[in-house]
């Protein structure tokens, strides 16, 4: 479990072109900068929001990759339910659902 | 001189980023609110903005994260998310460096803090700029609270950093107003978002606007989570607002839950 790093991947994702332009550029290199799992390097590569969420990275970090990877908004909020379906509740973290009826 | 504005607003990036899909007679009324915000500072022909703001990630993250951060940079530029997403373009605000460094250094003799001479502003800044400084030609020091990452500080903690950056505001030369933007109760970036307590929101506003520090500083975190979700957090930056205007009364300008919006929106001002 290093849920740090795969938010600490995103956080830099999210706000540094040099990561971007990795990311384009060795999205396999990125991934063995940090400490990860298989299984979260598989839910980045995916990417697999649903399971994303479900692991605990923090909302406003996985908000953003969401984006990044073509997700609009009320597909992003699916695949949150959807990855709670799949992959059971939250496993760490602060953005846990409550009754999982929002406004979309 | 005297701090010129107090006031409050919300800044979720829905509000610009999915504004085609709010209720025009709750959005239209929201957004001229905003927009009379930033007449009223401007008519207090202010020489800085400051806000004290929740951000998300943007800038700071677990391998350091402050309680609080001020800045003290030239410029800012911003927002960090993809424009399209975010309904904003790039911009370059410009900083107040000389004015921050004297604010942070007075404020050091009253509490901790730390500083940054590079910040990235994310939506929780970018939102309300866009609303109040429209051309971004008013020079702007950000300040952050972590309301992100746990342990965070307690909102006692908020109203002292509050009046610590009014009694550093008051003793400068320059005019200087004050905006603080945070969500009140919301469950934003999961399933529920959308779902806004509003009776929760009107007690907390109804303590901000009486400028109650007692019933402000109360809230436990687990109070907070489990009747304000995660992003209640954010009334830390309220609770600065309030500190800052101690001894005055504020008035909410409005208040609406826009639930596409993910937040109860909301504008406020103190009587200072
Ligand atoms: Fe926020």
């Amino acid at each position: 479990m290093s849920l740090y790093y795969v938010q600490k991947l995103l956080y830099q994702l999210n706000r540094d072109p040099h990561a971007r332009a990795r990311f384009d550029e060795n999205f396999e290199g990125l991934l063995d900068d940090f400490d990860l799992t298989e299984e979260e390097k598989a839910a980045l590569r995916a990417p697999d929001i649903g399971l994303l969420y479900v692991m605990g990275v923090n909302g406003q970090i996985l908000m953003h990759y969401a984006a990044l990877r073509g997700f609009e908004w009320d597909r992003y909020i699916q695949a949150m339910r959807d990855g709670l379906k799949l992959h059971g509740p939250v496993r760490a973290g602060l953005y846990l659902t409550t009754d999982g009826r929002g406004a979309v | 001189m005297p701090l010129v504005y107090a006031g409050i607003c919300s800044h979720a990036p829905g509000i610009t980023g999915r504004a085609e899909r709010a209720d025009p007679a709750l959005r239209d009324p929201f957004c001229q609110h905003l927009r009379d915000m930033g007449d009223e500072i401007r008519a207090e022909r202010p020489d800085a903005l400051l806000v004290v703001a929740a951000e998300h990630f943007a800038n700071f993250f677990m391998d350091n994260m402050p309680a609080y951060c001020m800045g003290m940079a030239d410029y800012y530029d911003g927002p960090i998310e993809d424009p399209q997403w975010l309904g904003i373009e790039p911009q370059r605000v410009p900083g107040a460096a000389s004015l921050a460094k004297r604010l942070i250094g007075r404020m050091m003799a009253r509490i901790d803090l730390a500083y940054a001479q590079e910040w990235k502003f994310d939506h929780g800044i970018m939102v309300p700029l866009h609303f109040l400084t429209p051309a971004y030609d008013l020079p702007v020091i950000p300040a952050n609270i972590n309301c992100q990452g746990p342990p965070l500080t307690p909102p006692a903690r908020a109203y002292e950093f509050g009046r610590a950056l009014r009694e550093a505001c008051d003793a400068v030369e320059e005019r200087i107003a004050l905006v603080g933007t945070g969500g009140i109760s919301h469950w934003p970036a999961t399933p529920d978002s959308g779902k806004i307590n509003e009776s929760w929101d009107r007690e907390f506003l109804s303590r901000w606007a009486a400028n109650d520090r007692a019933a402000l500083t109360a809230y436990s975190d687990e109070e907070t989570w489990r009747d304000g979700g995660q992003g209640g957090f954010e009334i830390r930056t309220l609770i600065a607002v309030a500190g800052a205007a101690e001894g005055a009364t504020g008035e909410i300008r409005y208040y609406a839950p826009i639930p596409i919006f993910a937040v109860g929106c909301t504008v406020g001002r103190m009587r200072i």
